[in-house]
């Protein structure tokens, strides 16, 4: 099917560079979307202390000190709550992008996030005990 | 008959207005009209156009919240100005602009010919090789109504289209409404379409430039969750990639 | 020099009877080329609104004779037989139809298509889906609509004129908002599809845009209007904004009550109250009883006091919250949204408001109007299957029946027409431009303002026309109509402009509404008894010795012409209308 489309003069409103600061869902957004230079940041900081420890007992300790200093400190304080905003975003929007459905009726979006913190925790309980026990 | 809302009170409106020809940039323009209780943005705007000033153009019918053709930003808002209620901004000023990421044709009037050439792109019908049955319907089950039924309501509005900043920074994303009505038949027990749209869905500017913002769903006025079948559509793309690449002669 | 437009087929009207006649003419003829014309886009049309069902006879426990029965006693007599036994034989299909290009009719557990019950009719076959039927039945058509290449959609031109020439209509002049400019488009046939006019009405169910633009445009190419005097009130509209509460919020059990908390209707023969819900009795009698007991109430002091005037009470808290969000859930929206009450705790304030017209356009059951080349379907035209009173959930089966049978029918004349010569038309574009021009947009001196003309035609519509009229409420209208006439010489325009110029186009309406205006005021003055809709105090019963006939009003200088057509009769007779018992 075609359509009349006889040409106008229209007005085009530019986008604004700060267009992410227009509202709370668009500034939360993006927040959201930088948590992952962090993650990303401890990613690669994890991969660092695996090497250093392949290269032997002295790097590994040499490591370790790096990441007492205060930055270092700093940095993990701030990956600690960007992953876990990014868990608990990630969470929150989980039921939207699965329609389960059990017995005809939808399955409740509460469930499925309460399902995801349930996991989280267990798993989250299981690798301390792992790593707390030794 | 009396009218609820005293007539001494009044509320002040900043309109966008833009006459093409005229002058190459837009401008507002301000008007006091009296406030009244249960008036809607849409009632004080035909208000205006009715004793204030003749020569507001905008777009408006049902006024309750079905045609979808006044949607515009109030406040920065996307929304109906037939479902904003006055008595929600009042003593405030309510500043009411074209719908945003659109053109604009003149005042509160926008192109939308960019959305009239995406719907039909993702075959918005029932796609089916056999015939019907002859003098039957075809069986659907309320579970399998319940499907679909919640991305069939979507009134064509655009309020998802102005929310998206994808598509404000992307205009050749083809947008939430639009997916939302392909996930609309794909999930429709009677159609058989799905593999014809996902040629659509999956190609450049389809779901995959979605990322999930969800404003879309936030400012739906018909509680379509156009970020809800875009999330689903991209699980369902996933899933039959990764079954393409594992049993590449099941493809037709 | 521009091109001229010409398809074979050029529909006036983008909503359900539109897109319907597209798709018929699309269908019968690949070959033909069909433009679909609409001031709006098409889904925004009117019949998106519609909420409550399509009815189809589906049940092996009814049958075409019984709708046909219903329909018939619903029309007080007037409809035409012969087209309401075609128009009940051909509803069912066409609402199947509709189902298999998807629309989301509700189920039965076993997956068939659910019936629910509806006023005047004695066995449940209305077709819905959920309270939403209009929407989803338009959004069905308009999106199957999108397959065909041969339809060509002309998106917010509004069309001025129809253009006649040797005594045939040849297309239309239509100016094309993005531009202002006017264009004429010439036509093999035209098919007005306009819907209603409630907007000659204050308080009317009716969105912005059913301003009788097709009823004025055949009146004034000499094509006579039919039955125009029976306006239907729905009884249950929200008082101040108008907003429709379906007559499904009645079919699932809902009930009206006034001051006392009493059920009102047995007063008026649609008694006894019990057992409730009963097929049509009392709340699920036929509309223009239901109003018309509004009115008894008012003047007898029953009705409730409120902010926007007297109302009654529709009560559906017995139904539960699970059905009410199942069944009607976009009555329980509307009430919360446009009144601030739940539904669920509390009865919702209605009042009747204007709803749908019963007249229209002459046509044939093929949806041809006396002037050759030109076809009408859908509410704009009258065949007539509606008669004095329309009962609910008629309308949207009409618009389908009626627009497939226009769509093929004046396909089948296009096709025959693709020889003949441009002609005048050209003459007759330049012509309708210098009068838009000259009368709106140059014109000098003037001051009556376009929203006061329109005030007082309804205010005056409704004091003269409304639910009963008089000859002395009726001349009062006729007389005011002249002087807004008169006055609408003297129109003036803030906006001169081109693009976008909704004062003009919303001019150009007013102009058509006053037509159509005149029309119902005149046939209702020369109806001089009651039957249906019409309710005369001055000649208080149905007379079919004189009128078991159709109105035809006729545009004339002055004026109009009201002449008479007899009804067609196959089996029923004319009887006594009784419901309840």
């Amino acid at each position: 099917m075609g359509a009349a489309l006889t040409r106008m003069t229209t007005y085009r409103r530019p986008v604004p560079f700060a267009w992410w600061l227009r509202n709370r869902g668009y500034a939360l957004f993006v927040v959201r979307e930088l948590t992952s230079v962090f993650v990303g940041g401890y990613a690669l900081v994890l991969l660092l202390l695996l090497r250093s420890l392949a290269d032997g007992p002295d790097s590994y300790a040499a490591f370790l000190a790096t990441l007492r200093a205060p930055a270092a400190l700093i940095f993990h304080a701030v990956a600690l709550a960007a992953a876990v905003y990014h868990s608990i975003t990630w969470f929150r929007l989980a039921p939207m992008a699965v329609a389960l459905r059990v017995g005809g009726r939808r399955v409740p979006g509460g469930l499925i996030v309460a399902a995801n913190y349930a996991a989280w925790g267990a798993l989250s309980v299981a690798l301390a005990w792992l790593v707390l026990r030794g | 008959m009396k009218e609820a809302g005293t007539p001494d009170r009044t509320i002040t409106l900043d309109i966008f207005r833009y006459q093409p020809g005229e002058r190459a940039t837009p401008s507002f323009q301000t008007y006091q009209i009296p406030y009244r209780e249960d008036w809607v943005v849409l009632d004080a705007i035909n208000y205006i156009k009715d004793r204030l000033d003749g020569t507001l153009a905008y777009r408006w019918s049902c006024r309750m919240g079905v045609c979808g053709s006044c949607g515009m930003m109030i406040n920065g808002v996307p929304k109906l100005s037939c479902a904003a209620f006055l008595k929600d901004y009042y003593p405030e000023r309510v500043r009411v602009e074209p719908l945003e990421n659109f053109p604009v044709a003149r005042d509160l009037v926008i192109a939308l010919d960019d959305f009239i050439e995406k719907l039909p792109r993702v075959h918005p019908w029932v796609v089916r090789e056999d015939a019907p049955p002859a003098a039957a319907e075809y069986r659907q089950t309320p579970a399998q109504l319940d499907r679909y039924k919640q991305f069939s309501m979507c009134i064509n509005c655009m309020l998802c289209y102005a929310a998206c900043p994808i598509y404000a920074l992307e205009p050749r994303f083809i947008g939430p409404a639009a997916i939302a009505l392909a996930q609309r038949y794909n999930l429709d027990s009677r159609d058989e379409g799905r593999e014809q749209r996902r040629e659509v869905l999956g190609a450049h500017h389809g779901i995959w430039d979605c990322t999930f913002v969800g404003e879309c769903t936030t400012v739906c006025p018909a509680e379509v969750d156009p970020a809800g079948a875009i999330q689903q559509a991209k699980l369902s793309e996933a899933l039959s990639r990764v079954k393409d690449l594992l049993t590449p002669w099941g493809r037709r | 020099m521009i091109e001229p437009l010409r398809h074979d087929v050029v529909i006036v009207g983008g909503g359900g009877a539109g897109l319907r006649a597209a798709i018929a003419a699309a269908e019968a003829d690949p070959t033909l080329s069909i433009a679909i014309v609409s001031k709006v886009y098409p889904m925004r049309s009117h019949t998106v609104s519609a909420e409550g069902g399509a009815g189809g006879v589906v049940k092996p426990s009814d049958s075409f004779d019984e709708h046909v029965e219903d329909t018939v006693s619903g029309s007080d007599w007037l409809a035409d037989q012969d087209a309401v036994e075609a128009f009940v034989a051909e509803a069912p299909r066409e609402l199947l139809q509709l189902e298999h290009w998807g629309c989301p009719w509700s189920r039965e557990p076993d997956g068939s298509v659910a019936v629910r019950p509806f006023g005047g009719m004695r066995k449940e076959r209305t077709w819905f889906a959920a309270d939403k039927t209009g929407f989803h039945l338009l959004h069905t058509v308009f999106q199957t609509s999108l397959r065909y290449r041969a339809i060509t959609r002309y998106d917010e031109w509004f069309v001025t004129r129809l253009l006649v020439e040797d005594g045939r209509c040849r297309g239309v002049t239509a100016i094309d908002m993005r531009t202002g400019r006017l264009r004429a488009i010439a036509a093999g046939a035209v098919i007005l599809a306009t819907g209603g006019a409630g907007r000659v009405f204050p308080f009317t169910t009716n969105g912005a845009i059913c301003t009788g633009d097709g009823m004025a445009l055949a009146y004034r190419a000499g094509v006579p209007l039919k039955d125009m005097e029976f306006v239907q009130y729905h009884p249950t509209g929200l008082p101040g904004t108008g907003i429709l509460i379906t007559e499904a919020a009645r079919g699932e059990g809902g009930i009206l009550i006034n001051r006392d908390g009493y059920r009102y209707l047995q007063d008026y023969g649609l008694g006894p109250p019990d057992p409730w819900p009963r097929l049509r009795a009392m709340e699920l009698g036929p509309r223009d009883k239901l109003s018309q007991a509004f009115i008894h109430e008012r003047q007898k002091g029953r009705t409730i006091d409120g902010p926007h005037g007297d109302v009654v009470h529709l009560d559906v808290r017995h139904l539960g919250e699970r059905l009410i969000d199942e069944k009607i859930p976009f009555v329980r929206e509307l009430s919360r949204k446009y009144v601030g009450i739940d539904p669920v705790h509390h009865p919702i304030p209605v009042r009747p408001v204007v709803h749908y017209m019963m007249g229209g356009v002459h046509t044939d059951i093929q949806g041809a109007t006396p002037l050759p080349g030109l076809y009408a379907a859908g509410e704009v035209a009258c065949v007539s299957i509606n008669g004095a009173n329309r009962l609910g959930s008629n309308s949207l089966p009409e618009i389908l029946v009626f627009g497939a049978r226009a769509g093929a029918a004046a396909g089948a004349y296009a096709r025959e027409q693709r020889e003949s010569r441009r002609g005048t038309l050209e003459a007759q574009e330049r012509d309708e431009e210098h009068r838009l021009r000259s009368s709106f947009l140059e014109q000098k001196g003037g001051g009556e303002r376009l929203a006061v003309l329109r005030d007082e035609m309804t205010r005056a519509m409704e004091a003269g026309c409304g639910i009963y009229r008089d000859e002395g409420s009726l001349r009062g209208a006729a007389g005011r109509l002249i002087g807004l006439r008169e006055r609408f010489s003297r129109l003036r325009l803030d906006d001169r402009s081109g693009p976008y110029n909704t004062e003009l186009t919303a001019a150009l309406e007013l102009d058509f509404m006053l037509d159509v205006a005149e029309a119902i005021t005149h046939s209702a003055l020369a109806r001089t008894e009651s039957r249906g809709s019409h309710q005369r105090t001055d000649f208080p019963r149905r007379d079919d010795g004189r009128f078991l006939k159709h109105s035809m009003a006729y545009r004339a200088p002055g004026l109009p012409r009201i002449e008479y057509l007899d009804v067609v009769i196959t089996r029923w007779p004319p009887a006594e209308r009784v419901y309840g018992g």
